[in-house]
C-alpha cells in the first residue's frame, strides 16, 4: 500500500474551517463535585481552527473544566454546547466523531498493541456488522505513520517509554477522526525534551491537520509558545483570555499564580516567557 | 457486492481482513485456533467421560449414539445415565469461562471472577439454607429435587444484585467492585457455615457436598433449563466484545470513545452475574475455573483481555476432564468442585511467578 486514503481531517467535500464559527462552548457552566463547587458559572467558547492553552495554579478548576467540555462531567448548572447544539442530549457516539480527548495519563490494558490501541480509535464510526472496513484500515496505517509510531506498532503500549506511549495515544486519537480535540496535561511527567516532543505534534495536528485544540498545561512558557490564546483560572473562575501576550502579564502572575516575575521575549518564538523572581504571601 | 480477503501489508501480522459488501471485521487467527482446537479436545474428552464407567462403550459407538445412530441399551447408557452429567458439566465450565471473561475485562482486574465477587458463596447460601432449614422433612425431600437449584439461583442473583447496587456510584468502578465483591463473599462464607454448624449431621454433609460443586447424579433436567439459558446468554455476551474492547479502557477514555458507559457497564455486569447463576444452581459453585480459565485463555490467544469464546470453551473442557478424572481415576468419586481448586490455585500461582519473570 503506497498511496494513503484520507478521509481525514475532513471529506472534500466538507465546509472548509470557518475561523470564526463557534465549535465547543460552555455557557455560565458551574461544575460540582458532590456539594463543592469547583468552577463558577464559567463562559468560555472554542472557535474552528483555534488552539487554547488553559493555564492555572493546582486546583483551579481546568481540568474540571475541560472534562466538562468534554461531556465526562454534567454541570450542575448552564450546559455545553457542540457546533450550537447541548452536548448533554446528543448521542455520545455522535459526540465521539466530532470531538476527541486525550485523559490525563490514560492507561491501557496490558499487551494490547499500538496498532490494537489506533485501531481502538475507530470505534465510533465503526459498528456490529461493519468492524473493520478499508476506510478504518487507511485511517489507523496513516494515523501511525502520520505519529512515527509504524515501526512500533506491534509492540505492546505498556512497554513503550512514557514519551512513546503518549504518542501512541495521541495517533489514537487521530485515527478518532475528529475536528476537536481536548488534551488534559498531556505532558504531565514526561521530561523536556519528550514535552517538547508531544506539544509539536498537537502543534502539527491544529497546523497542518486543522483540528481545533484545547489543552490544559501547567507550563505557561510552552503554553505561550504553542497556543494561539491562553485562558487563565484561578479559584474556579476565568479570570483573563487573550492572546499568550495579552494574558501573561505581570499583574496576571501575581494575581494568579500569586507569583512574582518578569516577562520577558522568548529567544526563539519571541513569545512572552516567565522569569519567576520569588513567591509572593 | 464482493467478498474480499485482505493481509494487511503494514500492521501487525497473523490476521485477515474479511469484507463482504459493506460488511467487515478482522480476523486474528489465534483467535480463532484456540477456540477450535478447544472444541476439537471437547468433543474427544465428553466421548471419553461418556464412556468410561461400569459398563464401557467405545469411543466411535458413544459419537455414533450422540448423533442418534446408536442401538437400544447404548441409548440407555449413553443418553439417559451419562451424557446429562457430561452435558452439564460442559455446559457449567462454558457459563464460568464466558462469565470469568466478563468479569476480568470489566473491572480490569485479573483477580475478578464469580469467586472472589461472592456471586457463587451467595448461590451457597440459597442452597445450603434450603438444605439446611428444611432438613428431614418431606417439604425437604420435595425441595430435594427441585428447590435447592432454584434456592441456589436465588442466592447468586440476590448477590449478585447487591453487588451491583453497592458497587454502584454514578457507574461501576472495578476496584470498587472487587472490594465490594470481597466483602460480600466473607458475609456469605459466615453465613454458610453459621447454617452449617446448626445443621443436623446428615444435612450438613449434603450441604457440603453441594458446596464443593458436584456432578453427581445429574440429569436431563438440570441440563435443558441450563442449555436453553445459555442459549440466549452466550450470544449476547459474544455480541458484547466490540463494547468490551473498548470498556475495557478507563472510563474516561471510553466515553471518550462514544461508549454509553453506564448502560454497558450494566448490561456486562448483569449477563456474568446470570450466566454465573444459571451455571452455580445446576452444578454448585465449581471453584477457580472462572478465575483461572479466562487468564490461561488470554496467554493462548494474546491479546489484551480473556477471550469470550475460547474463555467459555477452555472451561468446558476443564470441567469435563476434571470430572472424568475424579470419576475414573481417583479410588474414591470425589465431587470435581475439589479437583478444579487443586489444579486451579498452583496453576494460577504459577501464572504468576511466570508472568512477572517475564517482565523483569
Amino acid at each position: 500500500m503506497t498511496t494513503h486514503v484520507l478521509p481525514d481531517p475532513a471529506p472534500a467535500s466538507a465546509p472548509a474551517a470557518e475561523p470564526g464559527r463557534v465549535r465547543l462552548a460552555a455557557e455560565q457552566v458551574r461544575l460540582a463535585y458532590d456539594e463543592h463547587v469547583v468552577v463558577h458559572d464559567v463562559d468560555l467558547e472554542l472557535t474552528d481552527g483555534s488552539f487554547t492553552a488553559i493555564v492555572g495554579p493546582n486546583g483551579c478548576g481546568k481540568s474540571t473544566l475541560l472534562r466538562a467540555l468534554g461531556r465526562l462531567l454534567r454541570p450542575a448548572g448552564g450546559q455545553v454546547l457542540l457546533d450550537g447544539r447541548a452536548i448533554a442530549r446528543t448521542p455520545t457516539r455522535e459526540v465521539a466523531k466530532v470531538l476527541g480527548l486525550l485523559p490525563q495519563s490514560p492507561v491501557a490494558p496490558e499487551g494490547l498493541t499500538v496498532a490494537d490501541l489506533v485501531a481502538r480509535g475507530r470505534h465510533p464510526h465503526q459498528s456490529w456488522v461493519r468492524q473493520w472496513s478499508r476506510d478504518d484500515e487507511a485511517v489507523v496505517a496513516e494515523a501511525l505513520e502520520w505519529t512515527d509510531m509504524a515501526e512500533l506498532a506491534d509492540r505492546p503500549v505498556d512497554a513503550l517509554s512514557g514519551g512513546q506511549r503518549q504518542r501512541a495515544w495521541i495517533s489514537m486519537a487521530l485515527a478518532q477522526g475528529t475536528d476537536l480535540l481536548l488534551l488534559d496535561e498531556p505532558t504531565t511527567y514526561l521530561d523536556l525534551a519528550h514535552q517538547i516532543d508531544v506539544l509539536e505534534l498537537v502543534g502539527r495536528l491544529h497546523a497542518e491537520r486543522g483540528r481545533t485544540v484545547a489543552v490544559v498545561l501547567h507550563d505557561l512558557n510552552l503554553a505561550a509558545r504553542y497556543a494561539q490564546r491562553l485562558v487563565a483560572m484561578k479559584d474556579g473562575v476565568l479570570v483573563a483570555s487573550g492572546t499568550p501576550a495579552e494574558v501573561l502579564t505581570e499583574e496576571l502572575l501575581a494575581d494568579v499564580f500569586e507569583l512574582e516575575a518578569r516577562i520577558v521575549p522568548d529567544p526563539v518564538t519571541g513569545t512572552p516567557m516567565v522569569v519567576p523572581v520569588r513567591r509572593l504571601r | 457486492m464482493t467478498a474480499t480477503l485482505e493481509r494487511p501489508v503494514s500492521g501487525p501480522r497473523g490476521r485477515t481482513a474479511v469484507r463482504i459488501g459493506s460488511a467487515s471485521v478482522l480476523l486474528r487467527w489465534r483467535q480463532l485456533l484456540v477456540p477450535l482446537v478447544a472444541l476439537v479436545v471437547l468433543v474427544l474428552v465428553s466421548a471419553v467421560s461418556i464412556g468410561r464407567g461400569d459398563f464401557p462403550v467405545a469411543i466411535p459407538d458413544v459419537l455414533r449414539t450422540l448423533v442418534g445412530l446408536g442401538d437400544g441399551p447404548q441409548n440407555f447408557i449413553v443418553l439417559q445415565l451419562r451424557a446429562p452429567r457430561v452435558i452439564v458439566g460442559l455446559l457449567v465450565g462454558l457459563a464460568l469461562g464466558v462469565a470469568g471473561a466478563l468479569f476480568q475485562t470489566f473491572a480490569r482486574n485479573p483477580l475478578a471472577s464469580p469467586d472472589t465477587l461472592g456471586i457463587t458463596v451467595g448461590a451457597s447460601v440459597g442452597a445450603v439454607a434450603a438444605l439446611v432449614l428444611t432438613g428431614g422433612s418431606s417439604v425437604g425431600a420435595l425441595l430435594g429435587g427441585f428447590g435447592v437449584p432454584l434456592a441456589a439461583l436465588s442466592g447468586a442473583l440476590v448477590t449478585g444484585f447487591l453487588l451491583f447496587v453497592l458497587a454502584w456510584r454514578s457507574g461501576v468502578d472495578g476496584y470498587r467492585l472487587v472490594l465490594v465483591g470481597i466483602a460480600l463473599w466473607s458475609v456469605g462464607g459466615a453465613l454458610v457455615d453459621w447454617l452449617l454448624t446448626n445443621a443436623q449431621v446428615y444435612d450438613a454433609a449434603a450441604a457440603y457436598v453441594w458446596i464443593t460443586g458436584s456432578l453427581n447424579a445429574r440429569t436431563w433436567d438440570q441440563a435443558v433449563p441450563l442449555a436453553i439459558a445459555l442459549a440466549v446468554l452466550v450470544p449476547l455476551s459474544l455480541a458484547a466484545g466490540r463494547t468490551l474492547n473498548v470498556l475495557q479502557f478507563g472510563d474516561d477514555t471510553a466515553r471518550g470513545l462514544g461508549l454509553r458507559l453506564a448502560g454497558a457497564q450494566t448490561a456486562v455486569v448483569l449477563l456474568a452475574v446470570a450466566l454465573t447463576a444459571a451455571a452455580v444452581s445446576a452444578a454448585g459453585p465449581i471453584t477457580f475455573v472462572a478465575l483461572v480459565v479466562p487468564q490461561v485463555a488470554v496467554r493462548l490467544t494474546g491479546g489484551s483481555r480473556p477471550p469470550l469464546l475460547a474463555s467459555g470453551l477452555i472451561g468446558a473442557v476443564l470441567v469435563v476432564s476434571a470430572d472424568l478424572v475424579t470419576r475414573t481415576a481417583l479410588p474414591e468419586a470425589l465431587p470435581v468442585g475439589i479437583l478444579t481448586a487443586v489444579i486451579g490455585a498452583p496453576y494460577l500461582l504459577w501464572l504468576l511467578v511466570r508472568g512477572r519473570r517475564q517482565f523483569t
